[in-house]
């Protein structure tokens, strides 16, 4: 499934990056602990879901080679990370529903998660 | 070559900005992207580390023809027991860091996790150095 569908599914937005909306998403974790994030080492497809919307959850996936992140519950992205993040080539979503829903679509419509 | 660079204590807007520069430096050099990731990873963590718990701190890189060799020297608390904060779950962190993110005690295991060599020293009052070598061919 490609990330603009995903943003069709969960009712999202397209914060930044919508010409990269036909990018794979293969697989998916959720978590709004950056540390736990950064212990994962292939990220190849990757979707992020958080509910922590910062510069660090930007920076987490620039280091991290993450380069499709989900805003869930409506939370402000602000210019500074929409700038950071178009320097890194991502695509960021936002969705006014919430983590649980918004996994639980995306789980129903198959895309695995990572463990 | 050598880059030395300056972090604050507290900074969160700008933690991970020696991280971002020195990932496109390694980049640009052609490295893998996998030792790529595994130096920027244990760098931002340790960078973060200075952010969340020092007062100022400075990183040093040294750039060689095989390896990157990173020290991060702060002025800060320090780490009352090394053996506790290595492991996973353990943390000091206070609200606001876990606010952002982190805290979780997780770091310094990832720092371990994605380093060839890793060296901390660590003095109660005085701050904790942080120096590690990633290979570039192993």
């Amino acid at each position: 499934m490609t990330i603009g569908e995903v943003a069709t599914l969960i009712e999202g937005e397209i914060v930044c990056g919508a010409e990269f909306q036909d990018r794979n998403v293969g697989r998916i974790i959720a978590s709004d602990l950056m540390s736990d994030v950064l212990t994962i080492r292939d990220t190849e497809d990757l979707l992020l879901i958080s509910g922590l919307s910062n510069l660090q959850s930007i920076r987490t996936c620039e280091m991290s080679d993450i380069q499709m992140l989900l805003v869930v519950r409506d939370k402000a992205i602000t210019d500074e990370m929409k700038e950071l993040a178009e320097e890194n080539d991502m695509i960021i979503l936002k969705t006014a529903f919430p983590l649980y829903k918004t996994c639980g679509i995306l789980y129903g419509a198959g895309i695995s998660p990572i463990y | 070559m050598d880059f030395i660079y300056h972090v604050e204590g507290g900074d969160f807007t700008n933690a991970g900005s020696t991280s971002s520069e020195v990932k496109r430096m390694l980049k640009k050099l052609g490295v893998s992207p996998e030792i790529v990731k595994r130096t920027v990873v244990a760098l931002y963590e340790a960078e973060v580390n200075i952010v969340a718990h020092a007062y100022r701190g400075d990183i040093s890189v040294n750039l060689d023809s095989d390896k990157i060799h990173i020290v991060l020297a702060d002025e800060g608390p320090g780490i009352p027991n090394v053996d506790w904060a290595m492991q996973k779950g353990n943390s000091t962190a206070s609200p606001k860091v876990r606010e952002m993110g982190f805290g979780a005690g997780m770091g310094l295991p990832n720092i371990k996790n994605n380093s060839d060599e890793l060296n901390i020293q660590t003095e109660v009052g005085k701050g904790t150095t942080i120096d590690f070598v990633n290979y570039f061919n192993k």
